[in-house]
């Protein structure tokens, strides 16, 4: 069992600029220029009419790159185990029921208690996916890709299971704005197998080494990078774009690279 | 990758610091929990609150000081439990150790109260420390200090399946090489979203909660932290070392906030956990259950317990005794039942007086003396996520 590597069979991405992994591809690659715009949110027609109405930003971003990822393998989402990672919570809810904790009242919601949950999106994702496989999710701060990866890759080669990972950020309203800064809605998921199969892209390997981030070569895209926590992969997604290979320093509590070889 | 040596382990809870007390309650059947009085509340509920939480931490971690780091510390310094961890950090190196903990809130409460306090255009008068406290990966990074840690580290925040969870994750990290050892565990304390939250839902219980009681009105909020250092066995083990036999995961993908009625979820991940172990049912001595005392979670549950078990299993919740420590309960039942393995007790269900009539199980009112073999934990979260933990003692006989 030793050794965390997976197959990548599936890519997604959703953010500022950019509504799928193709377009983002594209941007990556340099044949279309990237630029800043409000991130479009789908609205998850997945998850019954009720539950569509109450789910906040981290949800249907989370949903949208699930299932973009799921579909582009050609796999069940019904049948994935799933890790979310997210540096932070859901900003708007936090921010709403901060607001009402301090009125002296207190009438909480409870739809906004519910959904305050870190693994929100999970148990939505499993509603809306019908998925009854396990799913962790990870609140890491800086180092929530790197830590995502690290348990997706211990689940990959542990269980021996396909892994579907969840990477996302949402930023705060109000007061907690200023004390953390984060873009609009984004983030990027990756179906990670532990065997090469027809849909696989790319080889990923971590290694405990230190190495350099590496840089995208789109200085828009390099900052956001920098903004967010989820697309710290995206200098390694960019490689993956240009079907490139390469070594990718990640943010991390322990020094920890990612090696990205490209299927042949 | 199972068995895991459970070299050290610690819980701290309203029935005190230490492993010492809280068996000691156990064995007495004592509840921990009193009516609420915690900060600004007002609230007609029981919680189970942790005492010596006032003192602010060190100088030189000032920027993590808040309740829930408090609480942290404090469990670590129960029962050797810091000195055990810097001595396997001697043997493995500091790099080689993760640290994986399991809370729910984390340090929201002093962003709560920052909340009170917001000038004209709306920012903080005295704003949190986000990276000390608000964010909950602080947790982590503080522990990773305290120990002097320097390996992978994360949160795992899967509501009130957390604590459970982290002992699944280290035990991959470990057989798959990445590391040698790993602090698990989980803290989570009191604080409003969770108090006015889950009654806002209904779900509070104004009396001390009375899991599986027939008369159960809700839970009981509680806090803690519990802490386990996992490694790989060595051939020689004392008769009676703790083993983590196997962890089990699931998903309901059912409803947020509720089970479905036939417990297909918690079924679920009680069969992987023994299938995980190579155990058999039949082989299962005494269950933790989840047993939050709200009306469905019990109800669930207990059918998925007698589809698995039959009657034949003796079962008990300890929530009447330490709360609902939501993010910290799955790791402080894994503690609590290492403790049962290691003394020989089935603990009772301090306000639970009478088995809702609709389960048929061996519902354990008054703690048991018996020798134990094998034992389960259920943990099970909001989002439907649930997890079953199973621990067994090194001179178990479960080979036939």
């Amino acid at each position: 069992m030793n050794g965390l590597f997976a197959y990548l069979d599936g890519v997604a991405a959703l953010g500022p600029g950019f509504d799928d992994w193709p377009m983002l591809a594209a941007q990556l690659r340099g044949e279309a220029i990237w630029q800043d715009a409000p991130t479009r949110l789908p609205v998850p027609q997945a998850l019954p009419p009720a539950e569509r109405r109450r789910v906040g930003k981290p949800v249907r971003l989370a949903l949208a790159l699930g299932f973009e990822a799921a579909a582009m393998a050609g796999a069940d989402p019904a049948a994935l185990a799933t890790v979310f990672t997210a540096s932070g919570c859901d900003g708007d809810n936090l921010h709403a029921l901060c607001s009402t904790l301090a009125e002296p009242e207190r009438l909480v919601s409870p739809t906004r208690f519910t959904n305050s949950v870190h693994n929100a999106p999970a148990g939505y994702w499993g509603i809306a996916a019908q998925a009854t496989a396990p799913s962790n999710a990870l609140s890491a701060y800086d180092v929530s890709f790197a830590m995502g990866l690290l348990e997706a890759l211990g689940q990959v080669r542990g269980e021996q299971r396909r892994v579907l990972l969840i990477a996302y950020d949402s930023p705060y309203p109000g007061p907690l704005a200023r004390l953390r800064p984060l873009p609009e809605p984004c983030g990027v998921a990756l179906l990670l197998s532990p065997a090469r199969g027809e849909h696989s892209q790319a080889r990923l390997a971590l290694g405990f080494e230190a190495a350099e981030a590496g840089s995208i070569g789109v200085a828009g895209l390099d900052a956001l990078a920098r903004s967010a926590p989820s697309l710290r992969a995206l200098p390694m997604l960019a490689a993956l774009a240009r079907g490139e290979g390469g070594r990718f320093g990640l943010e991390s509590p322990t020094p920890l690279t990612v090696e990205l070889q490209p299927c042949a | 990758m199972y068995p895991l040596y459970l070299s050290a382990f610690t819980g701290t809870s309203a029935l005190g610091a230490g492993l010492g007390p809280t068996l000691a309650a156990l064995l007495a059947n004592r509840s921990g929990l009193a009516p609420c009085a915690f900060e600004t509340v007002k609230l007609d509920a029981h919680v189970g609150e942790v005492a010596g939480l006032d003192t602010p931490l060190p100088a030189a971690l000032a920027d993590y000081d808040c309740r829930n780091n408090r609480l942290a510390l404090l469990g670590l310094a129960q029962d050797g439990f810091a000195d055990a961890v810097r001595a396997a950090a001697q043997r493995y190196g500091a790099a080689r150790i993760g640290v994986f903990l399991g809370t729910s809130t984390g340090g929201i409460l002093e962003t709560e109260q920052a909340y009170r306090r917001l000038d004209e255009s709306g920012d903080f008068v005295a704003p949190p420390n986000y990276r000390g406290r608000h964010t909950p990966q602080a947790l982590v990074e503080l522990v990773a200090k305290e120990l002097g840690l320097a390996g992978p580290a994360f949160v795992v925040s899967t509501a009130c399946s957390s604590g459970a969870k982290v002992f699944a994750s280290a035990a991959r990290l470990i057989a798959t090489g990445a590391i040698d050892a790993a602090v698990v565990g989980g803290v989570d304390s009191l604080c409003l979203t969770t108090l006015y939250g889950f009654n806002s839902l209904e779900l509070v219980s104004t009396e001390p909660c009375r899991p599986y009681d027939a008369a159960r009105r809700g839970l009981s909020i509680g806090e803690a932290a519990a802490f386990a250092l996992l490694e790989r066995p060595a051939a020689e083990l004392p008769a009676d070392a703790i083993l983590l036999a196997g962890v089990g995961e699931s998903s309901d993908a059912y409803h947020m906030s509720s089970p479905p009625p036939d417990g297909r979820g918690a079924l679920a991940a009680m069969q992987a956990a023994l299938e995980q172990a190579g155990l058999r049912p039949a082989q299962v001595d005494y269950l933790n259950l989840h047993g939050t005392a709200t009306p469905s979670n019990d109800t669930a549950e207990g059918q998925a317990v007698m589809s698995l078990f039959g009657q034949r299993l003796p079962a008990s919740s300890t929530k009447g005794a330490t709360g609902h420590t939501l993010g910290a309960a799955g790791a402080l039942e894994v503690v609590i039942a290492a403790l049962a393995l290691k003394h020989g007790l089935i603990p009772g269900s301090p306000g639970s007086r009478t088995l809702d009539a609709a389960l048929d199980l061996d519902y354990v009112f008054t703690p048991r003396r018996q020798s134990l073999g094998v034992v389960m934990s259920n943990s099970f979260g909001f989002g439907g996520s649930n997890a079953s933990v199973v621990l067994r003692r090194a001179d178990a006989k479960v080979d036939a």
